[in-house]
C-alpha cells in the first residue's frame, strides 16, 4: 500500500465514522475534509441548537460534540491508529462567542500516539478564521494495535 | 412589633418555583433539542436525558455520543447556575413580601469545560447533578457527575468555568 492509497484508506475511516452516527447526523454534520491524522467537519447554525436565546449563539454542547466527533475522527485516520477509539478526556476553552448564522468548522489533529493513548488537539472557527471560536485538547483510548 | 406574615400556601410557593424552572429549561432551544428535563426537589435540581436512539454515538454498541454527555452535562451545569440565583431573588423577595421577580437573570457563559469519561454511556436514561463549587461575582465553577442505572457508578464527571452576567 502506498502513501496515496493509506490517506484514502484513512479518509474512508474517518468518513464511515462520522456518516455512521446517528447523533452526528441529527447535528447536520457533514466532513470538510481529511489528511493522515487530521479532520476538519462543518456544523451549520440551527435555530433548534441555540444556547442562549438572547444572543443566538449555538449552545457549548453542540460545539463540544462537533470537536469530539473531529478529534475522534482525527484519531482514526492516524495512520499508525488501526483499532477503535474512545474519548478519555477532553477539554474545550471557549475564546469568544460563535457568530449567529455561521457554519463552525472544527480542525482537528491527532498528534502522537503512544501504544494505549492518542493525543488531540482541535479548533473550532467560524467565518472568520483569524479569530479562533474554541480549542480543545483531548486524550483517547485505543484499543488496537498500533502500526 | 408587627404581626408575623401567614405562610404562602404550599401549591402557590410550588407552582411559582416549578413555573419558573420550567421557563428557564424551555428558554434554551438546545436542551429541547437533546429532549432533557428537570426534576426539582426544593432547591435541588436533577437533570435527566431520556434515551432515544437519535443521542447515539456509536451505533455498534450502541452507546450515547461522548458529546451528547457533555451537553446535557453543561446544561445541567448553566441551569443550576441560573437557578440557584433566580431561587436567592424568588425567595428574598417573597420572605421580605415584595412581588417576585418573574425575570430569569441573563444566562451564563461558559469559558471552559473539561469531561472526564468514566464509563460508556448506555442506551437508557441518564441523569446529572451539578455542584456549585464557587460563585463569585465575575466567575463560577461547577463541578457535575452523570450517571445512568447505578448512582456510584457515574458514567462521567465534568467541571467548568462560567463567566456571570450583569454582576460587576
Amino acid at each position: 500500500m502506498d502513501d496515496r492509497d493509506r490517506n484514502a484508506a484513512h479518509d474512508r475511516i474517518a468518513r464511515a465514522f462520522v456518516s455512521g452516527v446517528p447523533q452526528v447526523a441529527e447535528l447536520g454534520v457533514t466532513v470538510a475534509r481529511t489528511a493522515a491524522g487530521e479532520v476538519e467537519l462543518c456544523l451549520p447554525w440551527r435555530a433548534d441548537l441555540v444556547g442562549d436565546p438572547a444572543t443566538g449563539v449555538i449552545h457549548g454542547g453542540a460545539v463540544f460534540t462537533l470537536m469530539d466527533t473531529a478529534s475522534g475522527a482525527a484519531v482514526l485516520a492516524h495512520p499508525q491508529v488501526t483499532g477503535p477509539t474512545a474519548t478519555l478526556d477532553l477539554r474545550i476553552d471557549y475564546m469568544r462567542a460563535a457568530s449567529p448564522h455561521q457554519t463552525i468548522r472544527a480542525r482537528a489533529e491527532c498528534h502522537h500516539v503512544t501504544r494505549n493513548v492518542a493525543f488531540v488537539r482541535a479548533v473550532a472557527l467560524d467565518d472568520d478564521d483569524s479569530r479562533p471560536v474554541a480549542t480543545a485538547t483531548g486524550s483517547f483510548t485505543l484499543a488496537g494495535d498500533v502500526k | 412589633m408587627t404581626a408575623r406574615r401567614r405562610p404562602e400556601p404550599v401549591q402557590v410557593v410550588k407552582l411559582r418555583r416549578d413555573q419558573a424552572l420550567a421557563r428557564l429549561v424551555s428558554s434554551v432551544p438546545y436542551i429541547g433539542f437533546l429532549g432533557m428535563t428537570f426534576d426539582r426537589r426544593g432547591d435541588e435540581l436533577t437533570a435527566i436525558l431520556p434515551w432515544r436512539d437519535g443521542l447515539t454515538g456509536n451505533p455498534a454498541l450502541p452507546a450515547l455520543h461522548g458529546g451528547v454527555t457533555a451537553g446535557f452535562m453543561e446544561s445541567a451545569a448553566i441551569v443550576e447556575l441560573t437557578w440557584s440565583l433566580h431561587w436567592a431573588a424568588m425567595e428574598a423577595a417573597a420572605a421580605a413580601g415584595d412581588p417576585v421577580p418573574e425575570d430569569l437573570p441573563p444566562l451564563p457563559r461558559t469559558i471552559n469545560f473539561t469531561m472526564d469519561y468514566l464509563r460508556t454511556g448506555l442506551p437508557r436514561d441518564a441523569y446529572a447533578r451539578a455542584r456549585i463549587a464557587r460563585s463569585g461575582r465575575r466567575y463560577a465553577s461547577v463541578h457535575v457527575e452523570a450517571w445512568q442505572d447505578n448512582r456510584a457508578r457515574p458514567i462521567a464527571q465534568a467541571s467548568g468555568h462560567f463567566l456571570m452576567p450583569g454582576r460587576v
